[in-house]
């Protein structure tokens, strides 16, 4: 492992160790605070992230090392048209690795071939965003303690939603997962998903469009956002927007031990008196980003306690 | 029809019929000085028709190109008039600046100084994918 610009770059056993790893991290936090003692992690960020870039940064901050970067093109040498290219040449000249969010799909890839420090693809635009599907499978492990036996749906936008597209294919490498994918018709999940990833494999899994009557199956409930423009038209919209909001009513016929997980931020997919709910994990979710960028800076510069 | 033959230089043979002309332009061959002669339709006892392009000059190929348009090509190289290599292509892994990126999103289209590199990700389909933005390139 060199650089993660895609979750397909990791095995599944490098993916377990990474679990692993986090969940000795979350345990025994004071045994890794040295860890990365006067190393540097650049976070480039092309375009704003704000929660992204800090999950990083804390994670360095709690391995013991030390943070520098930029949060906007703006303020970076981008700003006056440098390429990806030269900007992260220079940049390893002073840190030891690189998280890097782009708003051009593929700008990681430019990067990883003029880059003598490994690098960490932290977005780019719609394409790939590795390590918020390692948070995802940091948090499933954590509420499940296995990648198996047990049904996990999918509600909102799945036609365009990255997250849920990586999230599949990295748990449709282990067997005895149910998947239920909830969303309206037009906003289904890519018939090349389901063909390549879900038949292929031939792995357990429906479609429905309704969430009230898939709730009492499902271990884990992996909420996204229906935005407005990915819709023809605004009645369809408005027909649809309440049936796939998250409330507490809905709950009430859910199981009582579901972990209920978003991507974050959420914008009104989940009533806010829902995070009350003991269910309600997408909190826990972002704390764990950090734990599971702590293990990944670790394997990365292959330092180890 | 009648083509004076070659004394030095390249003769692309079985070419699927009407591919030549995507064959002449990915490999540049409108940029060159010698002479270029491309024979459409001729008969062929295998192929019922194929394309033949004959370059009088020996130039490097990219053999990668060709693999990709067509991988029933044969690249026949001639000396002195005789033909003194025969050699097969085949569909390769990779496909470095041939191809360009259709996605506007892709970072190759706003960094146009960036290698353009496509891998083959589907033999049975014959489907390469952007290396960047892993686009799928579709003829
Ligand atoms: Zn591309």
């Amino acid at each position: 492992m060199r650089n993660l610009l895609n979750i397909t770059d990791l095995s599944t056993g490098e993916i377990d160790e990474l679990i692993a790893l986090a969940e000795d991290i979350i345990a025994h936090p004071e045994t890794y605070q040295d860890v990365c003692r006067r190393k540097k992690l650049a976070t480039l960020f092309f375009e704003p992230s704000t929660r992204t870039r800090l999950s990083f940064e804390a994670a360095m901050l709690d391995l013991g090392g030390s943070v520098l970067g930029f949060s906007e093109a703006q303020s970076s040498s981008a700003a006056k048209g440098e390429t990806v290219g030269d900007t992260v040449r220079v940049v390893c000249g002073y840190a030891d690795i690189i998280a890097m969010r782009h708003p051009k799909e593929g700008a990681p890839f430019a990067a990883v071939q003029v880059a003598s420090k490994p690098v960490i693809n932290a977005g780019d635009g719609g394409h790939n965003h590795p390590t918020q599907t390692l948070t995802d499978l940091l948090t499933i492990h954590r509420e499940r303690g296995a990648f198996r036996d047990f049904t996990i749906g999918f509600c909102g936008d799945l036609k365009f939603g990255r997250t849920v597209h990586s999230l599949v294919s990295a748990l449709a490498r282990y067997t005895g997962i149910r998947f239920v994918f909830i969303s309206p018709e037009e906003l289904r999940l890519p018939r090349y998903i389901v063909d390549n990833t879900l038949k292929r494999n031939n792995l357990p899994y429906i479609e429905t469009t309704s969430l009230e009557s898939a709730i009492p199956d499902l271990d884990v409930l992996y909420m996204t956002r229906v935005q407005r423009e990915r819709f023809f038209n605004e009645a369809d919209y408005i027909r649809l927007k309440d049936t796939y909001i998250l409330d507490c009513d809905k709950l009430e016929r859910a199981k009582p031990d579901l972990c209920i997980l978003h991507p974050l931020p959420r914008v009104n997919e989940i009533a806010v008196e829902v995070d009350e709910d003991p269910r309600a994990k997408y909190f826990e979710q972002a704390a764990n980003g950090k734990f599971i960028r702590m293990a990944l800076i670790m394997k990365l510069l292959e330092l180890s306690v | 029809m009648k083509i004076d033959s070659i004394q030095n230089g390249i003769v692309l043979d079985h070419i699927k019929a009407g591919r030549s002309m995507e064959i002449y332009k990915l490999l540049g061959l409108d940029r060159l000085d010698c002479s270029v002669a491309i024979i459409k339709n001729a008969r062929s006892t295998q192929m019922g028709k194929k394309d033949i392009i004959k370059i009088a000059d020996r130039i490097d190929l990219n053999l990668d190109v060709l693999g990709f348009v067509d991988p029933g090509i044969t690249v026949d190289i001639i000396e002195d008039g005789k033909l003194v290599q025969k050699k097969h292509v085949q569909l390769p892994e990779k496909l470095v600046n041939v191809l360009k990126c259709k996605n506007p999103r892709c970072i190759t289209s706003s960094e146009p100084h960036l290698r353009s590199m496509f891998v083959l990700t589907d033999r049975e389909k014959r489907v390469y994918s952007c290396a960047y933005c892993d686009t799928r390139y579709h003829r």
